[in-house]
């Protein structure tokens, strides 16, 4: 599941990938006609819309495949990047690059591929770009209130405007297929051309046109991975056919004291109830944050057995099932409650005198086991707890 | 020789968009370019001048924030990477050698004090405004950003209002 950076791929290695994939960024640019500054202004003048065209369908292609990514499980959207938004400096800022690109003619990426092929321009281009930004380094603490006023956060545009994303996507694809067409006219007309598309090209313009709206279809109404898996459930549970494997709260603490390092025992209650009382060794993860990314790999692993726990026997049973669902471990239930757990273990009553003698051979075993509990607890603390993941959002920009 | 000629913008849109997916997809954040300037400036500043960049306090941060030193950077190896790439294509294409592009009614030093002026804005502003052209409004309307689109509008706000005036510099 993505981003693969850093869970999947280093830190390190990602300076590697960046090389590439910069390589490929400039390929295209280049190709695209990018490294001509004719060709940028040309925008502004109405003779040349490349950059509109390019501009808008990457943007629209990237967009559309980051919902369909995370419409399907394979890229988690809550943690890539959001550019942060601070409405100040990203309008008056946008405002004095929108004025060095008239001037100038280049915009840093371009500039760097216009110099990669000999434009001179673009040489005194990038040298002014770092001018410019040797003048905010240096003059930071006159632009600092501008810089960091109205901040609102890591805010979408479609929530600013309270839609779905998807909508937003729609909106911003049928715009930029208008843009396009308008464009062309405007085109056409500032060059004294005559507005003829062979019919052949066309149609190839109206499949390439129906490609996004059906990605963005298929995200808007098929249902995505967390639909499927909640279907699956609710089929299971309907048709009464899950099988859970169930482990007595006598053997789960013989495997805890013997076999505790191949062993999840996993706390599906509230952290609060979970503060409050738990099992030796257990972990906590909340039922309904069972679908979170950092818990994943527990339930896809196959060294160590999952045994899930809880106060009721429908929440266990509904997080195992959960579980089945997510990855292929090997999952447990603990056939009594937690509180039960305690009772039998840790707030033992001695058997009395006319106690039987599998009585007293059971109050002898878990009273053993109790103890070697508290002890595994007591060296395992040194160790360390089990080691929480925390969710790393990426820091980007430019 | 003749240049061949540019591709399809649309295809080249694609495809620059499955780059720009590929760079999410692995990294988590889009493309940029400014960034990786910023990362020349302070490497300069602390190799020419180490007292004042200890004693400054945005250059400070940056060192507190970026413990591997400026060059250690995604930015920075992908923007040489893109002039790899452009390189390539251009030798591909037939485009690479010395020259000077500009407006028909300029002057060469007219289009150099332009190109540094208008870089020295841009520079300025993709610092101000926390992303240029790709890191802010391209990979920012992929993500549906918020800032990232206003400074996409600011951009070419800007530019669209001020074409007009500098036509000089561009037209005949």
């Amino acid at each position: 599941m993505g981003p693969l950076v850093p869970f999947i791929i280093s830190e390190e290695f990602s300076l590697v990938i960046a090389l590439f994939l910069g390589i490929g960024f400039g390929f295209i640019l280049e190709q695209a006609g990018f490294s001509s500054t004719r060709k940028l202004v040309g925008l502004f003048y109405g003779y040349d819309f490349t950059v509109l065209r390019v501009f808008f369908t990457a943007g629209i292609t990237a967009m559309a495949g980051v919902l369909l990514l995370g419409h399907y499980g394979l890229l988690d959207l809550d943690v890539i990047y959001v550019n942060p938004t601070f409405l100040k400096s990203a309008l008056l800022g946008g405002a004095i690059m929108g004025v060095g690109f008239i001037i100038g003619g280049f915009c840093p990426g371009t500039s760097v591929c216009a110099l990669a092929i000999g434009k001179l321009d673009a040489l005194a281009f990038v040298f002014g770009a770092i001018l410019g930004v040797f003048a905010f380094t240096e003059g930071f603490p006159l632009v600092e209130g501008i810089y960091n006023s109205n901040n609102m956060g890591q805010v979408k545009i479609s929530e600013y405007l309270g839609m779905s994303d998807i909508l937003f996507g729609f909106l911003l694809a049928a715009m930029a297929v208008g843009a396009f067409v308008a464009t062309w006219y405007i085109e056409n007309k500032v060059n004294k051309r005559k507005p003829v598309i062979s019919g052949k090209l066309r149609n190839q313009y109206a499949y390439a046109v129906l490609g996004p709206f059906v990605v963005l279809g298929i995200v808007a109404f098929l249902p995505g991975k967390y639909d499927i898996i909640n279907k699956r459930i609710a089929d299971q549970k309907r048709q009464q056919t899950c099988v859970f494997k169930e482990m007595p709260a006598d053997k789960l603490a013989h495997e805890i004291v013997n076999n505790y390092y191949v062993l999840n025992v996993i706390d599906v209650r509230t952290p609060e109830e979970f503060e409050a009382y738990h099992l030796p060794t257990a972990i906590n993860i909340p039922f309904d944050q069972m679908m979170d990314r950092q818990y994943e790999p527990i339930f896809r692993q196959k060294l160590k057995t999952n045994v899930f726990y809880a106060d009721s026997d429908t929440l266990v049973r509904m997080a195992c099932l959960h579980a089945k669902f997510i990855g292929k471990s090997e999952n447990y239930i603990m056939k009594e409650s937690s509180t039960e757990f305690r009772e039998m273990f840790f707030e033992l009553t001695p058997p009395g005198p006319e106690a039987t003698k599998q009585q007293l051979s059971l109050y002898n075993y878990r009273s053993q086991t109790a103890a070697q509990m508290t002890n595994l607890m007591e060296s395992l603390k040194n160790i360390g707890a089990p080691v929480k993941r925390q969710v790393v959002t990426v820091k980007g920009g430019c | 020789m003749q240049p061949k000629p540019y591709m399809n913008p649309y295809l080249a849109g694609f495809l620059l968009g499955l780059v720009l997916l590929a760079t999410i997809y692995i990294t988590g954040r889009g493309l940029g370019a400014s960034g990786a300037f910023k990362s020349v400036v302070i490497a300069t500043v602390e190799g020419v001048a180490p007292q004042h960049a200890a004693n400054t306090a945005y250059y400070a941060d940056f060192k507190a924030t970026n413990p591997e030193g400026p060059w250690k950077n995604f930015l920075v190896f992908e923007i040489v990477g893109v002039l790899i790439g452009a390189f390539f294509s251009g030798v591909l294409a037939g485009r690479t050698g010395l020259k000077l592009e500009k407006g028909p009614a300029v002057s060469n030093t007219t289009r150099i004090i332009g190109a540094i002026i208008g870089g020295a804005l841009f520079g300025f502003g993709s610092q101000l405004g926390r992303g240029c052209t790709s890191g802010s409004a391209l990979s920012g309307m992929a993500v549906l950003s918020l800032g990232g689109i206003l400074t996409m509008l600011a951009i070419f706000g800007a530019a669209y209002a001020l074409a007009f005036f500098f036509r000089k510099l561009w037209l005949k």
